[in-house]
């Protein structure tokens, strides 16, 4: 069983919610980045989003595009996404991680050699905004064999025709997008959200997980309560900023940017 | 008819589906050009790209549409634009003549109209009433403010802040018809990141937003809707030729950025062999020196904005700063369709240098009393070497896709004069 699966069969045994913290490789440097993620282990994350920096990131808001920006100016690419993920995995062989980003580098990289390169570091889903279900084939048929999980998106806009092949061919976790707009936005109608994911469940057993505009404990509980679990990045990243402009690296700082995920993990619990 | 295959470099051959029409009649239904086009857009907005293919198809099968189109390109345009002999700029490279297509005297002062009319008629249809738009130099903006007011729709036209700077008449033309213009902060300034502002806003308010387009790039079916409305270009090019000469042009050229005035005089002609197509992309310094805006000649296949085309990215895919001389062809993708013509064959694609571009630029005013914008005088500057390795009973068309008035300044700056 995959790392992704078998973290979701234990969150439904428990019967908890899934709680996935996203930062930027490489923000603001490759080491922090792999002390984040430990730390974010230690603070109840089941799954971490990495996410690989690119620099036209258009569906993202003005705080991810930062980060994405303070990563490039370190150099990070996705030389750095995979030496980052192979570091982590030395001392953490459970915690799933999912790549998310854009499509260009692996347009350049290559299919092939990406998903190789991703496997071989201890990579467990990837997340490509930019690529929708009818474009992804021939990403698919190179995944699959690696049993790598391949998650989209479902957005409040997604049609009942496209929700069916997104369905088909999702693996993983669903991320479903709570709000029209980018990462960071706000959420307006959780009531509405409520009503997508249930309607969502009737096409597929994966968990469902709700992202975008969770920005404190209140949210987070609001979404949990509607869905399978929830997805942190922007209001995350934010602190990230600035735990970069303090110039600190040292553990307790550390643990101070992500304090957020672990007020979360307790409201969840609660 | 049976598949036709066409051979695309570098990849096994591309089939495009049988339809019982040519090669030349692409995209596919899903918004291919061979290996190039497509959808690659967030989920948020997908439905919306969808809804617009869906409109598009079937407005544009209605005579009613293209009627009004056309009602619109005589009366509020200024259609059809002259084809004019330049006879002294001909005679100094002695080959073949030399023949502007005056896209430069269409209202506003460049080609861009006849997309922005094309696409208001879509928006009117679809009920959309919120406008916005990207633009480089601002001329797609001023386009796109200009249709918003006719139609009284509200606008909104996002701008690299490197732009507003250099652009501020264009700007003020945009505020003077009522458009708000947004200084975008982000990334490098530029028309990239004005792009990926506009997407934003997309995603945001895509219940009442229709996003003009201002080039044949973005997702399907934008390289196809923008190219339908200014292939008038190449229809009226194709029907004066053969009036005023009594057969076709031995050449085609156009500037190539986004390569919407391209795309519009190439494609009626792209059947008829016997034309050769040059399209001339911005070589800044040098393509050399890395210094440039020309991912045909020195990019690689990627993903920018939405559709898989020739990208200038780094190593690391990262999509690389780039330069010239003229802002609007500042642009580090280019439409689908080109680089599917490119890898088959059909069209040449070179580049000219910011100084060969300059030098164009100044001998079309002193020769011909035209001010061509820059983005015009790349095409200019190759349609002259290439005019003088032809013979004097051939001609070329170079379309002359704006005017210059816009561009005075940074003439002016770099002859170190103060307008």
């Amino acid at each position: 069983m995959s790392r992704l699966k078998a973290s979701i069969a234990a969150l439904k045994a428990a019967n908890r919610k899934a709680l996935v913290p996203y930062i930027v490789a490489g923000d603001p440097d490759r080491d922090t980045t792999i002390a984040l993620m430990h730390q974010l282990v230690r603070d109840g994350s089941d799954v971490i989003e990495l996410g690989m920096p690119f620099s036209d990131p258009s569906s993202d808001g003005a705080i991810i595009q930062l980060g994405a920006e303070r990563a490039l100016r370190q150099g990070s690419g996705l030389n750095t996404v995979f030496d980052i993920v192979a570091e982590f995995r030395k001392t953490n062989a459970e915690t799933p991680i999912v790549l998310m980003g854009y499509l260009n580098p692996l347009e350049i990289m290559g299919y092939g050699t990406f998903v190789k390169r991703a496997a071989d570091a201890g990579v467990d889903g990837l997340l490509i905004v930019d690529l929708p279900v009818s474009e992804a084939q021939s990403l698919l048929a190179l995944t699959r064999p690696l049993d790598l999980d391949m998650i989209f998106l479902v957005a409040p806009t997604t049609t009942e025709s496209r929700l069916s092949s997104i369905c088909e061919n999702s693996s993983g976790y669903i991320y479903y997008v709570s709000l029209k707009g980018v990462t960071g936005a706000a959420i307006s109608d959780t009531g509405e959200i409520g009503k997508r994911v249930t309607a969502l469940r009737q096409r597929t057993d994966l968990p469902i997980i709700v992202g975008f505009g969770i920005k404190d404990t209140n949210s987070a509980k609001a979404m949990a309560a509607v869905s399978d679990g929830v997805i942190v990045g922007s209001a995350l990243v934010q602190k990230i900023g600035e735990l970069t402009d303090s110039g600190k690296r040292d553990e307790a700082s550390i643990a101070a940017s992500t304090k957020l995920i672990a007020d979360i993990r307790q409201a969840l619990d609660a | 008819m049976s598949e036709i295959e066409t051979v695309v470099a570098g990849t096994v051959p591309a089939t495009i589906a049988s339809t019982g029409q040519d090669q030349f009649s692409g995209p596919d239904v899903h918004g291919h050009f061979g290996q190039y086009g497509g959808v690659f857009v967030g989920e948020t907005l997908m439905a919306a790209v969808e809804e617009l293919d869906q409109v598009y198809r079937k407005l544009s099968k209605d005579p009613a549409f293209w009627q009004a189109f056309d009602h619109d390109m005589k009366h509020y345009v200024g259609r059809p634009s002259p084809l004019y002999f330049a006879e002294r700029l001909s005679k100094k490279f002695g080959g073949a003549k030399i023949v502007l297509k005056r896209e430069d005297l269409n209202h506003t002062g460049a080609h861009k109209i006849n997309n922005t009319i094309g696409q208001a008629l879509l928006a009117k249809h679809m009920g959309k009433p919120r406008i916005i738009a990207e633009t480089g130099a601002g001329q797609h903006g001023v386009a796109s403010a200009t249709v918003a007011a006719r139609l009284g729709l509200e606008c909104h036209v996002y701008m690299g802040a490197e732009d507003v700077q250099r652009q501020s008449a264009n700007v003020y033309r945009m505020k003077l018809m009522g458009a708000n213009v947004i200084p975008v902060t982000s990334g490098s300034r530029t028309l990239k990141d004005a792009l990926n502002e506009a997407l934003r806003d997309w995603a945001t308010n895509v219940d009442n937003t229709y996003y003009i387009i201002g080039t044949v790039a973005g997702p399907h079916p934008y390289p196809m809707l923008v190219r339908d409305f200014q292939a008038i270009i190449g229809r009226e090019a194709r029907a004066q030729s053969l009036q005023e000469y009594g057969r076709l042009p031995d050449a085609l050229v156009a500037c190539v950025g986004g390569g919407s005035n391209a795309i519009g005089l190439f494609h009626p002609f792209l059947r008829d062999s016997e034309v050769a197509i040059y399209g001339v992309e911005a070589g800044g310094d040098g393509v050399e020196t890395g210094r440039h805006a020309a991912p045909l000649s020195a990019g690689k296949p990627g993903v920018l904005h939405g559709n898989r085309t020739y990208v200038m990215s780094d190593a690391n895919g990262q999509i690389m700063e780039t330069h010239s001389v003229s802002a609007g062809l500042d642009y580090p993708g280019v439409g689908p369709e080109h680089a599917w013509l490119k890898d088959i064959g059909r069209a040449n694609y070179v580049s000219v240098t910011d100084t060969e571009a300059l030098d164009a630029f100044r001998m079309l005013c002193r020769l011909e009393g035209i001010i061509p914008a820059l983005e015009s005088a790349h095409g200019l500057a190759y349609a002259c070497k290439l005019a003088a390795t032809m013979r004097p009973d051939q001609f070329i068309v170079v379309n002359l896709s704006g005017r210059g008035d816009k561009d005075i300044h940074t003439v002016a700056k770099i002859d170190g004069i103060t307008v």
